[in-house]
């Protein structure tokens, strides 16, 4: 899927991934995702804004289950959580160490 | 890279140094003022004040020997005047040094004070710094020159760009018969098991293991909430969410070879290659462990902008965020922002890094260095007596 006509606006880093990275302050937009592992490039809905650095949900997460990025569990979900979303410590907790807030 | 042409300082112990530093090493605090004292009277020679030293015992005194030995061995320094308060731990520290053939003087207060003391270190550090001066560049190998590894204020542009910039020259400096020390025990925490796997033989691996249980096991005790403290808040506000997430960004900073050590802290490595150290995850104390080690030159990824530097060993730091880039530029050795914007690949911000890399071994000055940055801290690991 390349050539969308969209401006790059997220970098994922594996296929598989439940989040991407937001490379600029996005808006609610249409973006352009780009996966690091395949070089593939989709379309994704922002539903908010996403400071640079943040991260979006690529997929509709249900709640307390796992979030994968690098291909790996990097924590899990407070709550149910939807695609275009911005991902942070709201709605998603450490898997290993304990958090109260 | 134009390896022809590096040039460091070979030591009597064979090993090599990129910097030509005269240190003036306080055993403990209360040497620190006489250290401070002789540094100001003799510039061009510099004073490492610490905070301990002092009715320290077991494991946590051996740690503190060790980085205080380790430091005025570092290949980056030339000679050392020691100053402490006692003479038996003075002597202790001194003759350690002097085990690498470089020139010691190990100078005590008590029975003399410390104006006395003063003088006769000034006298001895100008004496040893017109010596230094004496010593020439000579050719270096790029495999001698032993590198360090450890990222800070990390956030997401760190797992994107930084990291896995420093992660091209980990892999071409150890491929080419070098040594990378690495460490940050914490922060493995969520990839561990990849780290595990990466251990060249089970006798690492278990080495290894140990280091991790035992590290996380002191956190997991204390039953805190290290939220805030790992990940830091700068951590979070850069989009870092947990200590898994961001035990993956640091992971990627170490390259794809093998480990082919598990290294207890401060300690010189024996193997060739990929070296894991146990370490704290704070970035003074970390890299004074791995000055301590011997290492003499420093890759520091960083996302939000920690603005490390070291006494002794030289620290390039380069970011992939391109605010930090833009409003912390002069802290900033190397900028790889370019990496997200899809300006150049991550091959193109490896040969950067290691054009950079060249011409600090040559003596170009770090950012950390030109600031003044010059963080000494050592790791404590219980309270003194």
């Amino acid at each position: 899927m390349e050539g969308l006509g969209q401006r790059l606006g997220v970098l994922v880093h594996n296929e598989g991934d439940s989040v991407g990275v937001a490379i600029r302050d996005l808006e609610p937009e249409d973006v352009e995702a780009s996966w690091l592992d395949t070089g593939r490039r989709q379309s994704v809905r922002v539903s908010r804004s996403i400071p640079l650095g943040h991260k979006v949900a690529l997929v509709d997460l249900a709640e307390d289950v796992d979030v994968i990025e690098y291909g790996v569990r990097i924590a899990m979900t407070r709550h149910a959580i939807e695609s275009g979303d911005w991902v942070h410590t709201h709605n998603i907790r450490s898997a290993r160490w304990p958090q109260i807030a | 890279m134009a390896a022809d042409r590096l040039s460091g300082y070979r030591r009597p112990d064979g090993r090599v140094g990129i910097r030509n530093h005269v240190v003036v090493l306080p055993v403990d605090d209360l040497s620190n003022a006489a250290a401070e004292s002789i540094a100001r009277i003799v510039p061009g020679t510099q004073a490492l004040p610490h905070a301990y030293g002092r009715l320290q015992f077991g494991a946590d005194l051996d740690l503190t020997f060790s980085t205080l030995i380790g430091t005025g061995t570092n290949p980056n320094v030339a000679a050392v005047v020691v100053i402490g308060i006692e003479p038996i731990w003075t002597e202790r520290v001194a003759s350690g040094i002097a085990q690498s053939g470089k020139p010691v003087v190990g100078l005590s207060i008590e029975r003399n004070g410390d104006l006395r003391t003063v003088a006769d270190g000034a006298r001895c550090a100008a004496r040893l710094l017109q010596d230094a001066s004496m010593i020439e560049r000579e050719t270096i190998r790029r495999e001698e020159v032993l590198v360090s590894i450890k990222c800070g204020e990390s956030d997401t542009t760190s797992g994107l760009g930084s990291c896995p910039t420093t992660s091209q020259y980990v892999d071409h400096h150890v491929l080419t018969g070098g040594t990378v020390i690495f460490g940050e025990t914490t922060e493995l925490t969520g990839g561990e098991h990849l780290i595990a796997a990466r251990c060249a033989d089970d006798e690492v691996r278990k080495r290894f293991k140990e280091f991790y249980a035992n590290y996380i096991g002191m956190i997991e005790r204390s039953g805190a909430d290290l939220f805030g403290s790992q990940p830091t808040e700068g951590n979070i506000r850069g989009g870092l969410s947990t200590i898994e997430e961001k035990a993956m960004g640091n992971i990627a900073k170490t390259g794809t070879v093998p480990i082919v050590d598990a290294l207890d802290p401060a300690a010189r490595p024996t193997k060739r290659g990929l070296n894991f150290m146990d370490t704290s995850c704070a970035a003074a104390e970390c890299i004074t462990l791995m000055a301590a080690a011997g290492a003499v030159l420093h890759l520091f990824p960083t996302g939000q902008g920690n603005i490390i530097g070291n006494p002794i060993e030289p620290v390039i730091k380069l970011t992939a965020n391109p605010i930090t880039a833009t409003t912390m530029a002069e802290h900033i050795d190397l900028d790889v922002s370019g990496i997200l914007a899809g300006e150049f690949t991550l091959a193109e911000a490896g040969g950067r890094l290691g054009e950079i890399v060249d011409q600090t071994i040559c003596g170009r000055l770090t950012a950390a260095e030109v600031l003044g940055h010059r963080e000494f801290v050592l790791t404590k690991l219980f309270p003194s007596a």
